[in-house]
Protein backbone atom coordinates (compact mmCIF):
# COMPACT_ATOMS: atom_id res chain seq x y z
CA UNK A 1 0.00 0.00 0.00
CA UNK A 2 1.14 3.44 -0.54
CA UNK A 3 -0.28 6.90 0.23
CA UNK A 4 -2.21 8.34 -2.53
CA UNK A 5 -3.30 12.09 -2.26
CA UNK A 6 -5.91 13.09 -4.73
CA UNK A 7 -7.95 16.53 -5.56
CA UNK A 8 -11.25 15.31 -7.07
CA UNK A 9 -13.71 17.90 -7.99
CA UNK A 10 -12.03 20.63 -5.39
CA UNK A 11 -11.79 18.27 -2.57
CA UNK A 12 -8.88 16.62 -1.42
CA UNK A 13 -8.70 13.25 -0.32
CA UNK A 14 -5.72 10.96 0.98
CA UNK A 15 -6.07 7.72 1.00
CA UNK A 16 -3.78 4.25 0.85
CA UNK A 17 -3.67 2.13 -2.44
CA UNK A 18 -1.37 -0.30 -3.90
CA UNK A 19 0.61 0.98 -7.05
CA UNK A 20 -1.04 -0.39 -10.11
CA UNK A 21 -4.53 1.00 -9.20
CA UNK A 22 -6.40 3.00 -11.40
CA UNK A 23 -7.69 6.13 -11.72
CA UNK A 24 -11.13 5.31 -12.11
CA UNK A 25 -11.04 2.10 -9.51
CA UNK A 26 -9.97 4.72 -6.94
CA UNK A 27 -12.83 7.09 -7.95
CA UNK A 28 -15.35 4.51 -8.44
CA UNK A 29 -14.09 1.81 -4.89
CA UNK A 30 -12.69 4.61 -2.61
CA UNK A 31 -14.57 7.70 -3.01
CA UNK A 32 -18.10 6.59 -3.99
CA UNK A 33 -17.78 8.58 -7.63
CA UNK A 34 -19.82 6.31 -9.56
CA UNK A 35 -20.71 8.38 -12.18
CA UNK A 36 -17.41 7.88 -13.93
CA UNK A 37 -17.85 4.06 -15.53
CA UNK A 38 -15.19 1.56 -16.55
CA UNK A 39 -16.83 -0.38 -19.71
CA UNK A 40 -13.74 -2.07 -21.78
CA UNK A 41 -11.25 -0.97 -19.06
CA UNK A 42 -8.65 -0.94 -21.80
CA UNK A 43 -8.66 2.60 -22.85
CA UNK A 44 -10.76 2.15 -25.93
CA UNK A 45 -14.01 3.30 -24.80
CA UNK A 46 -13.81 6.51 -23.17
CA UNK A 47 -16.74 5.74 -20.41
CA UNK A 48 -14.13 5.89 -18.37
CA UNK A 49 -13.23 9.47 -19.34
CA UNK A 50 -12.50 12.36 -16.52
CA UNK A 51 -10.42 15.75 -16.74
CA UNK A 52 -7.07 16.53 -14.97
CA UNK A 53 -6.69 19.82 -14.72
CA UNK A 54 -8.95 20.10 -17.60
CA UNK A 55 -7.74 17.74 -20.34
CA UNK A 56 -9.87 14.81 -21.14
CA UNK A 57 -8.25 11.69 -19.71
CA UNK A 58 -8.97 8.01 -19.77
CA UNK A 59 -9.07 6.89 -15.75
CA UNK A 60 -9.17 3.14 -16.22
CA UNK A 61 -5.23 3.42 -18.13
CA UNK A 62 -4.34 6.26 -15.70
CA UNK A 63 -2.55 5.23 -12.30
CA UNK A 64 -3.99 6.51 -9.47
CA UNK A 65 -0.67 7.49 -8.14
CA UNK A 66 0.65 9.26 -11.43
CA UNK A 67 -2.39 11.50 -11.26
CA UNK A 68 -1.11 15.14 -10.55
CA UNK A 69 -3.37 18.29 -10.56
CA UNK A 70 -7.11 18.61 -10.23
CA UNK A 71 -9.22 15.49 -11.36
CA UNK A 72 -13.01 16.91 -12.52
CA UNK A 73 -15.64 13.74 -12.92
CA UNK A 74 -19.45 13.98 -14.10
CA UNK A 75 -20.09 14.74 -10.41
CA UNK A 76 -18.02 17.53 -10.76
CA UNK A 77 -20.30 19.15 -13.60
CA UNK A 78 -23.75 18.69 -12.24
CA UNK A 79 -24.25 22.18 -13.17
CA UNK A 80 -22.79 22.60 -16.36
CA UNK A 81 -25.30 22.97 -19.10
CA UNK A 82 -24.18 20.50 -21.17
CA UNK A 83 -26.16 18.26 -18.93
CA UNK A 84 -29.55 20.00 -19.67
CA UNK A 85 -28.45 20.25 -23.73
CA UNK A 86 -27.96 16.15 -23.33
CA UNK A 87 -30.93 15.73 -22.27
CA UNK A 88 -33.01 18.52 -24.17
CA UNK A 89 -31.64 16.47 -27.46
CA UNK A 90 -32.34 12.93 -25.84
CA UNK A 91 -28.44 12.49 -26.56
CA UNK A 92 -29.17 8.86 -24.48
CA UNK A 93 -30.11 5.87 -24.96
CA UNK A 94 -28.75 3.23 -22.32
CA UNK A 95 -26.55 6.08 -20.51
CA UNK A 96 -23.60 4.40 -19.92
CA UNK A 97 -21.34 5.69 -22.16
CA UNK A 98 -23.24 9.85 -21.27
CA UNK A 99 -20.90 10.56 -18.42
CA UNK A 100 -17.59 10.28 -20.14
CA UNK A 101 -19.29 11.99 -23.39
CA UNK A 102 -20.54 14.95 -21.07
CA UNK A 103 -16.86 15.16 -19.83
CA UNK A 104 -14.99 14.93 -23.09
CA UNK A 105 -17.53 17.58 -24.24
CA UNK A 106 -17.41 19.76 -21.97
CA UNK A 107 -13.35 20.20 -22.02
CA UNK A 108 -14.67 20.60 -26.12
CA UNK A 109 -16.64 23.40 -25.51
CA UNK A 110 -14.50 25.17 -22.26
CA UNK A 111 -11.70 25.10 -25.72
CA UNK A 112 -13.86 25.80 -28.95
CA UNK A 113 -17.72 27.20 -27.24
CA UNK A 114 -18.86 27.18 -31.15
CA UNK A 115 -17.32 23.45 -32.42
CA UNK A 116 -18.62 22.77 -35.98
CA UNK A 117 -19.85 19.12 -36.51
CA UNK A 118 -16.27 18.45 -37.87
CA UNK A 119 -14.25 19.80 -35.19
CA UNK A 120 -17.49 17.24 -32.45
CA UNK A 121 -16.66 14.50 -34.84
CA UNK A 122 -12.95 14.35 -34.28
CA UNK A 123 -13.12 15.46 -30.45
CA UNK A 124 -15.51 13.30 -29.38
CA UNK A 125 -14.11 10.37 -31.05
CA UNK A 126 -12.49 8.93 -28.48
CA UNK A 127 -16.25 8.50 -26.87
CA UNK A 128 -18.10 5.25 -28.26
CA UNK A 129 -21.73 4.84 -28.09
CA UNK A 130 -22.80 1.50 -28.44
CA UNK A 131 -26.51 2.39 -28.83
CA UNK A 132 -25.75 4.90 -31.63
CA UNK A 133 -27.01 7.68 -30.50
CA UNK A 134 -24.26 10.05 -32.05
CA UNK A 135 -26.49 12.44 -33.95
CA UNK A 136 -27.99 13.73 -31.29
CA UNK A 137 -24.87 13.76 -28.98
CA UNK A 138 -23.92 15.89 -31.93
CA UNK A 139 -26.94 17.80 -31.68
CA UNK A 140 -26.37 18.53 -28.09
CA UNK A 141 -23.31 19.88 -28.29
CA UNK A 142 -24.09 22.54 -31.15
CA UNK A 143 -26.87 23.55 -28.55
CA UNK A 144 -25.58 23.45 -25.69
CA UNK A 145 -25.73 27.71 -24.82
CA UNK A 146 -29.16 27.11 -24.95
CA UNK B 1 -6.85 -4.13 -8.27
CA UNK B 2 -6.25 -4.74 -12.01
CA UNK B 3 -2.64 -5.04 -11.86
CA UNK B 4 -0.19 -7.32 -9.87
CA UNK B 5 1.54 -4.51 -7.30
CA UNK B 6 4.30 -2.82 -8.53
CA UNK B 7 6.88 -0.07 -7.45
CA UNK B 8 6.34 3.10 -8.06
CA UNK B 9 9.52 5.49 -8.51
CA UNK B 10 9.38 9.14 -9.58
CA UNK B 11 12.80 10.29 -10.31
CA UNK B 12 13.86 13.98 -10.44
CA UNK B 13 16.24 13.68 -13.32
CA UNK B 14 17.38 11.75 -15.96
CA UNK B 15 20.73 10.75 -14.17
CA UNK B 16 18.10 9.42 -11.16
CA UNK B 17 15.98 7.82 -13.73
CA UNK B 18 18.83 5.65 -15.36
CA UNK B 19 20.25 4.76 -12.58
CA UNK B 20 16.61 3.31 -11.08
CA UNK B 21 16.41 1.36 -14.76
CA UNK B 22 19.76 -0.05 -14.69
CA UNK B 23 19.84 -0.87 -10.37
CA UNK B 24 16.38 -2.76 -10.65
CA UNK B 25 16.22 -5.77 -13.10
CA UNK B 26 12.75 -5.58 -13.44
CA UNK B 27 11.83 -1.94 -14.08
CA UNK B 28 10.38 -0.62 -17.11
CA UNK B 29 10.02 3.19 -17.86
CA UNK B 30 6.41 4.72 -17.75
CA UNK B 31 5.58 7.18 -19.82
CA UNK B 32 2.44 7.51 -21.34
CA UNK B 33 1.16 4.66 -20.40
CA UNK B 34 -1.49 4.40 -22.93
CA UNK B 35 0.06 1.27 -23.90
CA UNK B 36 2.12 -0.10 -21.13
CA UNK B 37 -0.59 0.25 -18.71
CA UNK B 38 -2.97 -1.87 -20.38
CA UNK B 39 0.02 -4.54 -21.29
CA UNK B 40 0.74 -4.84 -17.87
CA UNK B 41 -3.48 -5.63 -17.57
CA UNK B 42 -3.24 -8.02 -19.78
CA UNK B 43 -0.62 -9.52 -18.13
CA UNK B 44 1.84 -9.63 -21.45
CA UNK B 45 4.78 -7.61 -19.49
CA UNK B 46 4.87 -7.54 -15.31
CA UNK B 47 7.52 -5.52 -14.51
CA UNK B 48 8.50 -4.87 -10.83
CA UNK B 49 9.16 -1.34 -10.67
CA UNK B 50 7.59 1.73 -12.75
CA UNK B 51 9.98 4.48 -13.34
CA UNK B 52 7.47 7.33 -13.72
CA UNK B 53 9.13 9.93 -16.52
CA UNK B 54 6.36 12.65 -15.94
CA UNK B 55 8.19 14.49 -13.94
CA UNK B 56 11.26 15.27 -16.26
CA UNK B 57 10.65 18.51 -17.60
CA UNK B 58 15.04 17.65 -19.41
CA UNK B 59 12.31 15.13 -21.70
CA UNK B 60 10.05 17.75 -22.62
CA UNK B 61 10.18 20.80 -25.47
CA UNK B 62 9.99 20.76 -28.91
CA UNK B 63 13.42 22.77 -30.21
CA UNK B 64 13.84 24.70 -33.67
CA UNK B 65 17.08 25.29 -34.45
CA UNK B 66 18.41 27.79 -37.20
CA UNK B 67 19.09 24.82 -40.06
CA UNK B 68 15.73 23.89 -39.55
CA UNK B 69 16.59 20.65 -37.23
CA UNK B 70 13.73 20.03 -34.92
CA UNK B 71 14.47 18.27 -31.33
CA UNK B 72 11.97 16.97 -29.68
CA UNK B 73 11.65 15.65 -26.27
CA UNK B 74 10.71 11.78 -26.11
CA UNK B 75 8.27 13.06 -23.64
CA UNK B 76 6.37 15.47 -25.53
CA UNK B 77 2.45 14.51 -25.89
CA UNK B 78 0.91 13.84 -29.51
CA UNK B 79 -1.18 17.09 -28.43
CA UNK B 80 1.71 19.29 -27.19
CA UNK B 81 3.19 18.26 -31.09
CA UNK B 82 0.44 19.15 -33.05
CA UNK B 83 -0.07 22.62 -30.93
CA UNK B 84 2.95 23.25 -31.04
CA UNK B 85 4.48 26.43 -33.59
CA UNK B 86 8.05 25.07 -34.14
CA UNK B 87 7.02 21.66 -34.92
CA UNK B 88 5.10 23.27 -38.15
CA UNK B 89 8.52 23.32 -39.47
CA UNK B 90 7.80 19.28 -40.76
CA UNK B 91 4.06 19.68 -40.65
CA UNK B 92 3.27 15.92 -41.14
CA UNK B 93 4.50 15.12 -37.67
CA UNK B 94 1.18 17.36 -36.06
CA UNK B 95 -0.72 16.18 -39.16
CA UNK B 96 0.06 12.09 -38.52
CA UNK B 97 -0.63 12.55 -34.51
CA UNK B 98 -3.60 14.12 -35.05
CA UNK B 99 -4.78 10.57 -36.50
CA UNK B 100 -3.44 8.78 -33.58
CA UNK B 101 -6.23 7.13 -31.38
CA UNK B 102 -8.21 9.66 -30.19
CA UNK B 103 -7.95 13.04 -27.91
CA UNK B 104 -7.89 11.43 -24.59
CA UNK B 105 -4.91 9.41 -25.89
CA UNK B 106 -3.45 12.05 -27.46
CA UNK B 107 -3.46 14.01 -24.39
CA UNK B 108 -1.36 11.62 -22.92
CA UNK B 109 0.15 9.49 -24.90
CA UNK B 110 4.10 10.44 -25.68
CA UNK B 111 6.69 10.61 -28.94
CA UNK B 112 8.95 8.87 -27.44
CA UNK B 113 6.43 6.08 -25.62
CA UNK B 114 5.02 5.77 -29.23
CA UNK B 115 8.20 4.51 -30.71
CA UNK B 116 10.06 3.09 -27.71
CA UNK B 117 6.97 0.26 -27.48
CA UNK B 118 7.67 -0.08 -31.33
CA UNK B 119 4.08 -2.15 -31.79
CA UNK B 120 4.48 -2.69 -35.42
CA UNK B 121 0.95 -0.92 -35.94
CA UNK B 122 1.93 2.16 -35.00
CA UNK B 123 1.89 5.14 -36.98
CA UNK B 124 5.46 6.73 -35.72
CA UNK B 125 8.04 4.22 -35.90
CA UNK B 126 7.52 4.41 -40.02
CA UNK B 127 7.34 8.01 -40.21
CA UNK B 128 10.43 8.54 -38.07
CA UNK B 129 12.26 6.23 -40.56
CA UNK B 130 10.81 7.89 -43.51
CA UNK B 131 11.48 11.88 -42.20
CA UNK B 132 15.46 10.02 -41.49
CA UNK B 133 14.67 10.84 -37.83
CA UNK B 134 18.04 10.31 -35.39
CA UNK B 135 17.53 9.37 -31.85
CA UNK B 136 19.60 9.91 -29.05
CA UNK B 137 19.68 7.14 -26.16
CA UNK B 138 21.02 8.17 -22.80
CA UNK B 139 22.43 5.16 -20.76
CA UNK B 140 25.10 4.57 -17.96
CA UNK B 141 28.16 5.38 -20.81
CA UNK B 142 26.46 8.74 -21.39
CA UNK B 143 24.30 9.51 -24.70
CA UNK B 144 24.37 8.11 -27.72
CA UNK B 145 22.71 8.80 -31.42
CA UNK B 146 21.09 6.40 -33.59
CA UNK B 147 19.31 6.50 -37.24
CA UNK B 148 15.62 5.65 -37.18
CA UNK B 149 16.13 3.14 -39.58
CA UNK B 150 18.54 1.09 -36.68
CA UNK B 151 16.72 1.99 -33.89
CA UNK B 152 13.95 -0.51 -34.23
CA UNK B 153 14.57 -4.24 -33.72
CA UNK B 154 12.00 -6.16 -33.77
CA UNK B 155 8.29 -6.09 -32.21
CA UNK B 156 8.35 -4.45 -29.00
CA UNK B 157 11.77 -3.87 -29.03
CA UNK B 158 14.42 -1.21 -29.89
CA UNK B 159 17.94 -0.02 -29.89
CA UNK B 160 17.27 1.87 -26.34
CA UNK B 161 17.85 -1.49 -24.39
CA UNK B 162 17.63 -1.89 -20.74
CA UNK B 163 18.73 0.71 -18.21
CA UNK B 164 18.84 3.18 -21.15
CA UNK B 165 16.36 5.65 -21.99
CA UNK B 166 15.35 7.36 -25.26
CA UNK B 167 16.05 11.55 -24.70
CA UNK B 168 14.89 13.11 -27.57
CA UNK B 169 14.04 12.46 -31.60
CA UNK B 170 16.08 15.24 -33.93
CA UNK B 171 13.98 15.48 -37.15
CA UNK B 172 16.52 16.96 -40.24
CA UNK B 173 14.26 20.24 -42.44
CA UNK B 174 12.16 19.14 -44.68
CA UNK B 175 8.29 19.87 -46.26
CA UNK B 176 7.94 17.02 -48.62
CA UNK B 177 6.58 14.28 -47.22
CA UNK B 178 3.23 12.12 -47.00
CA UNK B 179 1.39 9.39 -44.87
CA UNK B 180 -0.97 6.81 -45.84
CA UNK B 181 -3.15 4.60 -44.08
CA UNK B 182 -5.87 1.79 -43.76
CA UNK B 183 -7.52 1.57 -39.89
CA UNK B 184 -10.07 0.18 -38.59
CA UNK B 185 -12.19 2.90 -37.75
CA UNK B 186 -11.51 6.65 -38.73
CA UNK B 187 -8.34 7.07 -36.31
CA UNK B 188 -8.10 3.36 -35.55
CA UNK B 189 -5.50 1.16 -35.30
CA UNK B 190 -3.58 0.57 -38.17
CA UNK B 191 -4.05 -2.28 -41.03
CA UNK B 192 -1.43 -0.88 -42.79
CA UNK B 193 0.72 2.40 -43.30
CA UNK B 194 3.15 3.73 -45.16
CA UNK B 195 5.47 7.72 -44.76
CA UNK B 196 6.72 9.16 -47.77
CA UNK B 197 9.35 11.69 -47.81
CA UNK B 198 10.64 12.87 -51.43
CA UNK B 199 14.41 14.87 -51.21
CA UNK B 200 14.75 14.01 -54.96
CA UNK B 201 14.28 10.39 -54.77
CA UNK B 202 11.34 8.65 -52.79
CA UNK B 203 11.92 7.46 -49.48
CA UNK B 204 8.79 4.89 -48.63
CA UNK B 205 8.88 3.22 -44.93
CA UNK B 206 6.03 0.72 -44.48
CA UNK B 207 4.46 -0.12 -41.48
CA UNK B 208 2.69 -3.34 -40.14
CA UNK B 209 3.78 -5.53 -42.96
CA UNK B 210 6.94 -6.79 -40.79
CA UNK B 211 8.62 -6.48 -37.05
CA UNK B 212 10.27 -3.22 -38.14
CA UNK B 213 9.45 -0.45 -40.57
CA UNK B 214 10.23 -1.51 -44.17
CA UNK B 215 12.19 0.74 -46.41
CA UNK B 216 12.11 1.45 -50.36
CA UNK B 217 12.98 3.73 -52.20
CA UNK B 218 12.25 4.71 -55.82
CA UNK B 219 12.89 7.67 -58.23
CA UNK B 220 9.60 8.66 -58.63
CA UNK B 221 6.17 8.01 -57.06
CA UNK B 222 5.43 5.92 -60.46
CA UNK B 223 8.26 3.52 -59.07
CA UNK B 224 7.19 3.32 -55.59
CA UNK B 225 4.85 0.42 -56.24
CA UNK B 226 6.85 -1.76 -57.92
CA UNK B 227 9.27 -1.21 -55.44
CA UNK B 228 7.17 -2.44 -52.91
CA UNK B 229 6.05 -5.55 -54.52
CA UNK B 230 10.06 -6.13 -55.21
CA UNK B 231 10.66 -6.31 -51.19
CA UNK B 232 9.37 -9.15 -51.91
CA UNK B 233 6.74 -8.41 -48.21
CA UNK B 234 5.54 -11.56 -45.95
CA UNK B 235 3.33 -9.53 -43.84
CA UNK B 236 1.43 -11.06 -40.79
CA UNK B 237 -1.95 -12.26 -41.73
CA UNK B 238 -4.94 -11.42 -38.88
CA UNK B 239 -8.16 -11.21 -38.24
CA UNK B 240 -8.52 -7.81 -39.67
CA UNK B 241 -6.21 -8.48 -43.23
CA UNK B 242 -5.00 -11.47 -44.70
CA UNK B 243 -1.21 -11.24 -45.44
CA UNK B 244 -2.37 -11.16 -49.62
CA UNK B 245 -4.63 -7.74 -48.95
CA UNK B 246 -1.72 -6.43 -46.76
CA UNK B 247 0.90 -6.93 -49.70
CA UNK B 248 -1.38 -5.87 -51.87
CA UNK B 249 -1.94 -2.38 -49.46
CA UNK B 250 1.30 -1.91 -49.15
CA UNK B 251 1.77 -0.67 -52.61
CA UNK B 252 -1.64 1.14 -52.76
CA UNK B 253 -0.35 3.17 -49.68
CA UNK B 254 2.99 3.56 -50.44
CA UNK B 255 2.21 5.15 -53.93
CA UNK B 256 -0.48 7.16 -52.15
CA UNK B 257 1.80 8.74 -49.60
CA UNK B 258 4.83 9.57 -52.24
CA UNK B 259 1.99 10.93 -54.04
CA UNK B 260 0.95 13.18 -51.64
CA UNK B 261 4.76 14.32 -50.55
CA UNK B 262 5.51 14.70 -53.99
CA UNK B 263 2.75 16.89 -54.87
CA UNK B 264 3.81 19.48 -51.46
Amino acid sequence: MSELRLTVNGGEHVLDAPVGTSLAHVLREELGLTGTKIACNEGHCGACTVQIDGVPRLSCITLAHTVEGEVTTIEGLREHPLVDAFVRADAVQCGYCTPGQVVSAAALVAANPEPTREEIRHAMAGNICRCGTYPKIEEAILSWQG
Amino acid sequence: MLLREVEYAKPGSIAEALELLASNDGARALAGGQTLINVMKARAASPDMLVDLNGLEELRGIELAGDGTLTIGAMTTYTELMGSAEAKARPILGEVCATIADVQVRNRGTIGGNVCSNDPTNHLPPLMVAVGARMTIAGAAGEREVPAEEFFLGVYLTAAGPGELLTRIAVPAGKKDGFAAVTLGADGTCICNAAASVNGSVRVALGCVDAVPVLVAADSPDGVADAVRAANLMPPSDVHASSDYRTHLAAVLATRAAQEAAAR
